[in-house]
């Protein structure tokens, strides 16, 4: 019987690829989200290894807020050429060229308009019928009761307390014309499943993970990376080269960074399990308003 | 630096390169709790995650701000607070769903499906414990077996699953009596006599306090079993899958180039080995795997759930939905069979309508023909009725449009379950469990639209076009037979 035997991440990479598999089979006009994160970085390649040694059948898109880090930016570009996929970068150019930004409209408006809108706009640009989204159930608490198949009706809301029962591995994709499925194929992976992941598989990530030598500012108690100059004047003199590196990335301005040591993937696991904060307080919109989360799924955030 | 999980012994400390290269090989436990919000199951739910220290110190500030406001647990942190995420539950003080849960600890990593106990909500317990290996029932050690107990085990051996825990908590409430104990684990027992649940243990816990849930309890010198964290660590779950019989649905046809033309799916049951002799049902042609493909190389062999892509030596044609298999091991293939099917719509099932059915890869119209009998969930009775509503189980036969490939779920899970999707809310109605084939049935074939391709003078070369449109048309509701 020991033959037969698979470790925990060899199940859980089998049960991705099936779900990606079964999206590609059953979709006319699937796409993945990609958000240039960690938790991407391992979803893309797994929807590699699911088609090799053929192509992916479906194109990846990146919602642009124009306020990512520029390494992010870089590091996308270099991927999606390597690899050889076809990538779709979109953003609220309405909004952009009106100058919304986390600085002079705040991070609840900035991730409204240049986040969530911008995704909805062009879900409904391309008319995608699924979106695969990188998100893990152990994250948040309102994740851990999403379905791996979620319906979003057609104006993409989500309805918590009327999803459709889910069992085994067999996965309801019927939907009407306008409706959509968010689909996450990384539902049962946790965060140290994802790094182990990355560690054996070689996965390439963002440096931003890895400490260095870094500009910081302290803003509100979070420790802000000066990316670019649009950082306000105000900030300028107190910016301070500090070894740190992050834990989740998003809008240079409302990723906060931790101070850090750990420039392996051992040490960042290492520092993990140490740790006494949980992944999503370097994030600065979990904390705008009470179940704030769930409501921004409810509207259509992933 | 050196560390560990919170509950492992100082001796067993490992450093960070060790640690990962052990857990690498970590297997994997799916578990389903079922109980009350009485029962103290946040709370034994909230210790495991506790202790195997999954609790970050940002949660656990929150968790205790969150207690003091709104929390049911007097002085204690109320670790329910922290399972219930959603706020229209927390409004309602009741978890109203599945919610998953991930812990690990040094041999293992564990999956929980937590679900609600609630009768109407047997539903969310059925979507819960669909993938589990093990299901912990829990029972408040004043109140022992009662009747929801009864409905919960009687749900694990619907499911399917193999081990049960039965955790009678509150021990400190009863004074940790080992008579009281004994009397509920005998009751127990004889009732899940007449279930088909292979490996039931029993525990003495107290969740609030921590007895017997990580380590063993002082309280309880006459308990000579394990922790329930030990139990959990240390039960053999390899034999749950079926390794005997192959069967691979496939899912997906990959066509990169002229020369390789791969089948994509994950192995439902069984072991496949390169130079195999399989069958695709349901042509019956036969040919031998030239190889089983995968991104990071070949495999000599694949069993469950692996993913892979499997080539073969000749160019069948196989699509979606169709069945690779060994030529001397055969599911049934029909389009009759009888199941115990679980109503999960809010809508009552219409018998008159033609849902669709998707089992494995395979998608086809179902027509209910009749329901046996309807089961009382409580007290195992049977019934007759002519439709179900929410939460209603009962044995049903069904009737096909095309033929689906199957064993019987008791023997094979993933190629004896199946669910019913509502064609007009594409809701999913209804999950099945298949017992076996049925009577046989003419109705779709009343149903079907006859196209005679000769009398319409079409030639043989266009015919493999056309039954690829009939194919679609099924898809869509449409049934044509085609007559050559």
């Amino acid at each position: 019987m020991e033959e037969y035997k698979l470790s925990h991440l060899k199940e859980l990479e089998a049960e991705s690829i099936h779900i990606i598999r079964e999206v590609a089979a059953e979709f006319e006009n699937p796409v993945m989200l990609y958000s240039i994160g960690k938790d991407s970085s391992v979803m893309v390649r797994l929807a590699e290894k699911a088609f090799a040694p053929g192509k992916v059948p479906f194109p990846l898109m990146h919602i642009d807020s124009k306020w990512k880090f520029k390494e992010m930016i870089q590091f996308r570009d270099e991927y999606a050429k390597k690899y050889g996929w076809n990538l779709i970068v979109e953003y609220n150019k309405e909004a952009y060229e009106a100058g919304v930004g986390p600085f002079t409209n705040g991070s609840k408006v900035h991730t409204d308009l240049m986040k969530t809108q911008a995704l909805l706009k062009a879900l409904d640009k391309y008319k995608f019928d699924a979106a695969f989204g990188g998100a893990r159930r152990d994250e948040e608490k309102s994740r851990a009761k999403e379905r791996i198949f979620s319906f979003r009706d057609r104006f993409h809301q989500w309805d918590p307390k009327n999803q459709r029962p889910e069992l085994w591995d067999i996965y309801n994709a019927r939907i009407h014309k306008g409706e959509s499925i968010r689909v996450f194929p990384l539902s049962n992976w946790t965060e140290l499943d994802i790094w182990q992941y990355i560690r054996l598989e070689n996965i390439p990530i963002v440096p931003l993970y890895y400490a260095k030598e870094r500009p910081i500012v302290e803003i509100d108690g979070n420790l802000i990376m000066a990316d670019d100059d649009r950082l306000p004047e105000k900030y300028r003199d107190q910016i301070k080269m500090r070894k740190v590196r992050f834990r989740t990335l998003g809008c240079w301005p409302l990723t906060g960074a931790v101070e850090s040591e750990a420039d392996t993937i051992e040490k960042i696991v290492e520092e993990m399990m140490t740790t006494t904060k949980s992944e999503r307080t370097t994030r600065v919109i979990d904390f705008d308003q009470e179940g704030s989360m769930e409501q921004k799924k409810r509207e259509g955030y992933f | 630096m050196e560390f560990s999980l919170q509950h492992i012994p100082m001796e067993n400390k490992l450093n960070i390169k060790e640690f990962l290269d052990k857990d690498e090989q970590k297997d994997l436990l799916r578990l389903l709790t079922a109980g009350s919000v009485d029962d103290g199951k946040s709370t034994l739910i909230g210790r495991l995650l506790f202790d195997s220290k999954k609790l970050y110190e940002d949660q656990l500030q929150a968790l205790e701000r969150d207690s003091k406001r709104v929390g049911n647990a007097g002085d204690h942190i109320d670790y329910a607070l922290l399972l219930d995420g959603l706020k229209a539950e927390r409004e309602q003080g009741i978890t109203i769903d599945v919610a998953y849960r991930y812990f690990s600890t040094n041999n293992r990593k564990f999956i929980i499906a937590d679900t609600p106990g609630h009768e109407q909500y047997t539903r969310n317990m059925i979507t819960g414990g669909s993938t589990a290996n093990l299901a912990i029932i829990l029972v408040d050690a004043r109140a022992g077996v009662i009747t929801q107990t009864r409905r919960h085990s009687y749900l694990v051996s619907l499911l399917g699953i193999k081990h049960v825990v039965l955790a009678v908590n509150k021990m400190d409430l009863v004074d940790f009596s080992e008579e009281r104990f004994n009397e509920i684990v005998s009751e127990y027992l004889n009732f899940t006599k007449s279930l088909n649940i292979e490996d039931v243990n029993c525990i003495p816990l107290s969740a609030l306090n921590g007895d017997n849930v990580v380590e063993k309890s002082d309280n309880t010198p006459w308990y000579k079993g394990q922790s329930l964290l030990d139990f959990l660590e240390t039960v053999k779950i390899d034999k749950d899958q079926n390794y005997d019989n192959f069967r691979f649905p496939v899912q997906y046809v990959l066509r990169p180039n002229l020369d390789f033309r791969g089948f994509c799916g994950k192995v439902a049951s069984g072991v496949v080995r390169k130079g195999d002799e399989v069958m695709a049902l349901p042509s019956g042609k036969r040919s031998h795997v030239k190889s089983i493909v995968t991104y990071d190389g070949e495999l000599d062999l694949a069993f469950p759930p692996q993913s892979v892509t499997i080539t073969l030596e000749d160019e069948i044609d196989v699509s979606r939905g169709e069945m690779l298999v060994h030529v001397n091991d055969q599911p049934v293939t029909s389009r009759n069979f009888e199941a115990m099917l679980v109503w999960m719509d809010e809508k009552d099932m219409d018998v008159n309508l033609n849902f669709y059915l998707k089992h494995t890869t395979n998608t086809t119209r179902v027509h209910i023909e009749n329901i046996k009998y309807k089961v009382d969930v409580n007290t195992m009775e049977q019934s007759k009725v002519d439709f179900l509503k929410l939460n209603e189980i009962a044995c049903v036969s069904f009737t096909t449009a095309k033929p689906i490939f199957f064993d019987a779920y008791a023997k094979n899970r993933n190629c004896g379950s199946f669910i019913i999707i509502d064609p007009i809310t594409n809701n999913t109605s209804a999950v099945g469990m298949i017992i076996g084939e049925s009577s046989a049935s003419s109705y779709f074939d009343e149903q079907a639209i006859e196209i005679n391709l000769k009398q319409l003078n079409i030639e043989e070369k266009h015919f493999e076009a056309i039954e690829k449109v009939c194919k679609e048309l099924e898809k869509k509701g449409v049934i044509v037979k085609l007559v050559k």
